[in-house]
């Protein structure tokens, strides 16, 4: 890629956002290993691609780390036990975003065994390191789910620069700055790691600047790591504006480039890993266990101990609220994720997926429905929109169904970060109607 | 529990702003020219801000009513018609002239076109112009300031714009303060500053259309020869670049389609002041710019993140 790339001393220029209420009341409270549930439910679709096919029967006896689903396909990562005991049932669940897919139930034993199949990854060369990801199961740990694997597995050379998202910027989620003052070394060694089996020249950790501790002890940890890594690890400090994490809007800020519409972050040479994947990354290399438990926020007016947990993948809901002091009073809304971007559950049963960082819990006030009002075209939503869209605009081609005029106008770029939704005084469902006019775009283009 | 969650798309959090509290803004922000009305133009402008906002509002609430849909009274919209419309009238017009301006502003522009955010021009503006077409002469009988104060009987003056087409300049300080004859609140350019000030804080409005409707006033008033400081401090130019022109509906979303529409409203202000037969051109400038506001828009779209540059179609 020519001359050595410069590391960024400030953030690019972004559009739009939203000031989104911090609300991260849990920062410093370290987080805190949730013992083994009574159950669990591994569900077969933990990420973006193919759902994976159970490898296991009712009846069969399962250690921590063990494969229970797996999938050919490219766009797939296998799943794992995140207990060792029985399993107890294959069954069908019904996910937040409606489709359904397969699970499987295990029964825990308590004693938490791990497998014998697992040891250290041995890896010589890219391809190596590429299966070994995959077989870890990891998967964008920030919420969206796409299979590392798929992310660097890209044509050599392609990818120059390595960004690793710890910017946070949903409200209330504080699992990746524990992450980051909880495991620093864990942090840098997977950048380290990546960057020398990837080939790639220098890595930027974009981070909020409301999260000045994490950002100290990064640094610190960038300056001695930099020793051997020809100073080519930063750390980036951001401005606190919501959505500051999105992958397109983390990519202009730390390096000025802009993913073009329909292109993924590897078509400008980026990988953006977020914080909590590459520490894992770090962890498979040295002892080769699986992606079995992830750190999540507990939070929200209706939890009584909102803190931190490293809980089991697959664990439920309401146990890891009762883990967390039960909870304060009736929930009337749980969400999966931070309150911008999350999924509402219909329940507490729903099993924790691998790209979750948080599950909120709201009480009747503030999970209180607002009545929709007739727009009055102030422009909050236009100016809000971090991808320079105008959502009055695409209503009234939503309304009339016009999926050639909406593609023009950049549905497709529409990441539905909800800045729209927030600002818009008039309570206007714009992030729906966002998604209808995708629906009728990709409609239009199927025929 | 169970079975009882509420379930609703993301985001589930939001900036607490509501239509309602935007209207409030403003309803403050007037407060300082409505106060100097009264001060000027004494008791009788007060009952003219009064009959505005009750008739804007009864009629807000028949119309709704009649057409069988919510009540929108309560997001104060109309009460910031009123209001408006008030501040746009003249100290002595009889107040059933005042309603009539008020059924054109909230029945006729607002409400058959459906209601607050579907209007396609300003209400209090083409209602003022309405009043101004049917009742010229009711609606050009300006009184004197403090005249109030000193007699029952009205003492009639003219407006500092009248006054030098004829020949007679008014001091800068009269015009700052309001000391002059005109509509009641259009007439003290400190307490409109105040509020636009008011409303640019709390981030109500952009000031990018007040600016450029003020500032090429200024610019194009003195390029041909006029007094640049008169033009920007007289007339209706401080109340409409303010509180008209930044009318969400009926102005321009993105930035640069705020330049042109705040351009674009001096440019018609100074071309009918100078070059026309009436003495003021800010109400049709306003409304003829609301006109063209979705072909502003058109030609100001912001470009979608990554989007590639259409290719022109052959």
């Amino acid at each position: 890629m020519g001359d050595k790339l410069s590391l960024p001393l400030k953030p690019f220029r972004s559009r739009g956002g939203v000031k989104a209420p911090h609300r991260k009341h849990t920062a410093e409270c370290e987080s805190v290993v949730m013992p083994p549930p009574s159950e669990v439910l591994i569900c077969m679709s933990q990420h973006i691609g193919v759902p994976c096919k159970p490898v296991v029967k009712p009846g069969d006896e399962v250690k921590v780390g063990q494969i229970v689903g797996d999938n050919d396909a490219f766009l797939s990562v296998p799943m794992h036990s995140s207990v060792s005991g029985r399993v107890k049932k294959i069954e069908t669940v019904t996910m937040p975003n409606g489709s359904k897919v397969q699970a499987v139930r295990i029964e825990s034993d308590g004693q938490m065994t791990p497998f014998e199949g697992i040891k250290p990854p041995k890896i010589e060369t890219r391809d190596d390191f590429i299966k070994a990801v995959r077989d870890s199961g990891v998967v964008g740990l920030g919420g969206a789910g796409f299979p590392v694997h798929v992310k660097i597995g890209v044509e050599r050379d392609k990818v120059d620069t390595l960004i690793i998202n710890a910017a946070e910027c949903e409200p209330y989620i504080t699992a990746d700055n524990r992450e980051a003052l909880e495991n620093s070394w864990g942090v840098v060694s997977g950048i380290k790691a990546v960057m020398e089996l990837m080939e790639i020249d220098r890595a930027i950790i974009g981070i909020e600047n409301n999260k000045p501790n994490a950002i100290k002890v990064l640094n610190e940890v960038c300056r001695e790591a930099n020793r051997d890594m020809h100073g080519n690890v930063c750390v980036l400090p951001l401005k606190a504006r919501y959505p500051q994490g999105a992958e397109k809007v983390l990519i202009k800020v730390c390096t000025g480039r802009v993913v073009p519409e329909g292109k993924l972050p590897a078509d400008v040479g980026c990988v953006v890993m977020n914080i909590a994947s590459i520490a894992f990354v770090s962890s498979y290399l040295k002892t080769g266990m699986p992606l079995v438990t992830k750190r999540i926020t507990v939070d929200g007016s209706a939890v009584n101990r909102p803190q931190n947990v490293i809980v089991p993948i697959g664990t439920r809901i309401k146990d890891i609220i009762e883990f967390c002091g039960g909870y304060k009073c009736r929930p009337e809304k749980i969400i999966f994720g931070g309150p911008m971007m999350g999924l509402a559950l219909p329940d507490d049963e729903m099993p924790l997926l691998k790209q979750n960082n948080a599950v909120l819990a709201f009480s009747e006030k503030e999970a209180a429905r607002l009545e929709p009002s007739d727009c009055i075209r102030c422009g909050r939503c236009a100016a809000a929109c971090p991808m320079g869209l105008t959502p009055p605009l695409i209503s009234g081609l939503v309304a009339k169904g016009d999926a050639e005029g909406l593609a023009d106008n950049g549905i497709m770029v529409c990441m539905e970060c909800g800045c729209c939704a927030f600002a818009c005084p008039a309570n206007r469902p714009i992030v729906q109607n966002m998604r209808m006019g995708k629906s009728i775009v990709r409609s239009a283009k199927k025929k | 529990m169970e079975n009882m969650l509420t379930v609703s798309s993301s985001p589930h959090l939001s900036s607490g702003a509501t239509t309602r509290k935007i209207m409030l803004d403003v309803i403050i922000a007037l407060v300082p020219a409505s106060v100097a009305a009264v001060i000027f133009f004494g008791w009788k402008s007060l009952m003219l801000i009064a009959v505005c906002i009750a008739s804007c509002t009864a009629l807000e609430y028949i119309c709704r009513k009649v057409m069988k849909r919510k009540n929108t009274v309560g997001d104060l919209s109309a009460v910031v018609t009123g209001l408006l419309l008030a501040l746009n009238l003249p100290s002595g017009l009889n107040p059933l002239i005042a309603v009539f301006g008020c059924v054109v502003a909230i029945v006729v522009v607002k409400q058959m076109f459906g209601g607050i955010g579907n209007n396609f021009v300003n209400p209090a503006i083409t209602a003022r112009i309405v009043l101004l077409v049917s009742f010229p002469v009711q609606m050009t009988t300006w009184e004197k300031p403090f005249e109030w104060l000193k007699t029952a009987d009205s003492v009639t003056g003219a407006t500092p714009l009248a006054l030098m087409s004829q020949g007679t300049s008014t001091g800068y300080m009269d015009l700052f303060l309001g000391n002059t004859g005109g509509c009641i609140g259009e007439t003290c350019a400190l307490a409109l500053l105040l509020g636009g000030i008011y409303l640019v804080a709390r981030k109500v409005i952009s000031p990018i259309i007040p600016l450029c409707f003020i500032g090429t006033v200024f610019v194009l008033s003195f390029l041909l020869g006029g007094d640049p400081l008169f033009h920007i401090l007289s007339g209706g130019v401080m109340l409409g670049a303010i509180f008209m022109a930044t009318d969400y509906t009926t102005s321009p979303m993105n930035p640069a389609g705020k330049v042109i529409f705040g351009i674009g409203c001096a440019v018609i202000t100074v071309l009918i002041r100078f070059y026309a037969n009436l003495p003021e051109g800010v109400s049709f400038s306003i409304i003829l710019m609301n006109i063209l506001v979705p072909h502003i828009e058109n030609l100001t779209r912001t470009k979608p993140f990554g989007k590639e540059k259409k290719n022109e179609k052959a």
